[in-house]
């Protein structure tokens, strides 16, 4: 398997969008162009993991073939760099999982290996997933009741730079932050290497009104198209991804 | 993701007297209590075949797979225990039909750390980071990095007293990113260094545990001059005054491996020893003040050289 490029969305939200399409439906979009829609909930001190409100943070990452975690803001930083680590596993091992389907037919998936192989196949997707170049267009939602969240926002967004730019790999991120004015989304750092400079330019204050988290998705997904340089792991193969859904 | 935090309920509630049996393999274990719980599952004490042993249960297939995974390239490493002996791995189907992935290793008894500084004083410092840097020295040389090197994750064995790591679910090989991290511990965190698994990623942590015993509450992070302000904190310990500026140096990064730092730390305790129990004072007041002679003329030399330029 040749190591290619991962891309993947990150979305920082505290759920309830409304306004536009359907953000699950976005979601499914960006997966079948072979990327990974993963989403991070934020809860408010108030609220429980089953709030509702939140239920639209898991069918977005289901249906963008993500992960997804709710988390309260002073554990985020941890929850984002995990997150992301799984995201790109997740989806090496739905490439793997379909390598096996070809090789041992229909219903091998890794489970049912003993686990000495599929220790042995693990640690192929650890090396993969260690060494894969990273695409991340990280979406933040800047929406009013986000507020008093950014800070924390921006403290994970750094310490997720530090994690990724320890990977041999090498990496890619671009910010956008949503509803931008008069645009779904808004720009908040160009594609870079390095978010450390995500310090001076990230907004302090929220742009209020209404949440367009699915419209925020389908820009978001073009930002990939912007800068066609690399090529995507699921190049040419765009048949086939119905079967790599789980 | 409300379904995995229902299983991690589950792993982490197994009663005992569950009787786990291996998919694979038909070995059975008897569950006789629970002794730990990580990030990534938990850890309970079981009986198999009249021997007890460790046995490790999670949801997460891949972290259990990588586990496994590194305590079999540990075991290769001929003569050194450098982790638990792994005896067994296997799936379980619990009787609600959930998989779930397990290993049973070594079962490694012992005091924690805080428990036996607690009982024991500080005198034990010294030989216990010796200890640690010596198995450290290994693993490094085999190349590995223990990675979530934390207070949590060690265990004082009695009789002599001996320091040892149990959970090697963080070992990274060398030159990749850390697998696994606890902030507190974690340089990266503290904005004192990469994530990158390298030696001086350990001694950092090294540190913080050698701190963390006389902070059990441990310390908030301040937004500026974060060196400073832990170089302060080991200032403030009077037990760790000798040993204060090889912590500093393996805070900061100075020691590329655990060999200069265990180099420089025994040489600690060996004035430490000698100022203890001096068996020649003389000798020993002689030898400090021909030293502070030299520093003396060292500096008054450069001193003047420096008008001179």
């Amino acid at each position: 398997m040749k190591t290619g490029t991962l891309r993947q969305i990150l979305l920082i939200t505290d759920g309830c969008s409304n306004h536009g399409e359907d953000p699950a439906a976005t979601a499914a979009l960006a997966y079948q162009q072979g990327i990974a829609v993963n989403v991070i909930g934020i809860l408010d001190h108030d609220e429980t993991e089953e709030s509702s409100g939140l239920q639209e943070v898991e069918d977005i990452a289901l249906s963008g073939g993500g992960v997804s975690q709710l988390v309260y803001s002073e554990a985020l930083s941890q929850t984002v760099q995990m997150v992301t680590k799984q995201a790109v596993n997740q989806t090496l091992q739905g490439f793997v999982n379909k390598e096996l389907k070809q090789i041992l037919g229909e219903n091998h998936r890794l489970e049912d290996l003993d686990p000495e192989k599929r220790g042995e196949i693990i640690e192929v997707v650890e090396d993969l997933g260690e060494t894969s170049d990273l695409e991340v267009v990280i979406l933040v939602d800047t929406s009013a009741s986000m507020h008093h969240k950014l800070h924390m926002v921006k403290e994970a967004l750094i310490d997720l730079s530090i994690s990724l730019n320890a990977r041999i790999g090498k990496n890619r991120f671009a910010i956008y932050s949503f509803p931008g004015k008069r645009k779904s989304i808004q720009k908040v750092l160009d594609w870079t290497p390095k978010l450390e400079s995500v310090s001076s330019v990230f907004p302090k204050i929220t742009s209020g009104g209404i949440t367009p988290t699915g419209p925020a998705i389908r820009e978001a997904m073009y930002q990939f198209g912007k800068k066609s340089l690399l090529r995507s792991f699921r190049h040419g193969n765009e048949s086939d991804i119905e079967e790599t859904g789980f | 993701m409300a379904m995995n935090r229902i299983l991690k309920k589950q792993v982490s509630s197994i009663k005992p007297g569950t009787l786990i049996k291996g998919k694979f393999k038909g070995n059975t274990y008897l569950i006789n209590g629970k002794l730990g719980e990580g990030a990534i599952g938990a850890v309970y004490l079981c009986q198999a075949n009249r021997q007890v042993a460790a046995l490790k249960i999670s949801e997460n297939q891949t972290s259990m797979s990588l586990e496994v995974n590194v305590l079999k390239s540990l075991e290769q490493v001929r003569g050194n225990r450098l982790g638990p002996a792994l005896l067994d791995v296997d799936d379980w189907t619990a009787p609600n039909g959930r998989t779930f992935y397990f290993y049973v290793m070594e079962y490694v008894k012992g005091e924690t750390v805080r428990d036996f500084f607690q009982k024991h004083g500080t005198s034990w410092l010294g030989p216990f980071m010796i200890q640690l840097l010596e198995d450290l020295e290994k693993l490094h040389q085999e190349g590995w990095v223990f990675g979530d090197l934390k207070t949590e994750n060690l265990i004082v064995r009695s009789a002599p007293p001996r320091i040892r790591w149990v959970d090697v679910g963080g070992m990274t090989q060398i030159g990749r990113s850390i697998k696994e991290y606890t902030d507190f511990y974690d340089r990266g965190y503290w904005g004192l260094g990469s994530r990158r698994a390298e030696p001086s990623y350990d001694l950092f942590s090294f540190a913080i545990i050698f701190l963390e015993i006389f902070y059990p509450n441990r310390f908030p992070r301040p937004e500026k001059n974060r060196k400073k302000y832990i170089y302060q904190r080991i200032d403030q310990v009077k037990a760790l005054k000798p040993y204060a500026p090889v912590l500093k140096k393996a805070i900061s990064g100075k020691y590329q491996t655990s060999t200069e730092m265990k180099r420089e730390l025994k040489q600690v305790l060996l004035l430490l020893r000698q100022r203890n129990n001096p068996r020649n004072p003389e000798e020993n007041d002689g030898s400090g003040f021909k030293e502070a002679f030299w520093i003396f003329i060292i500096s008054a030399f450069s001193f003047l050289l420096s008008f001179m330029i």
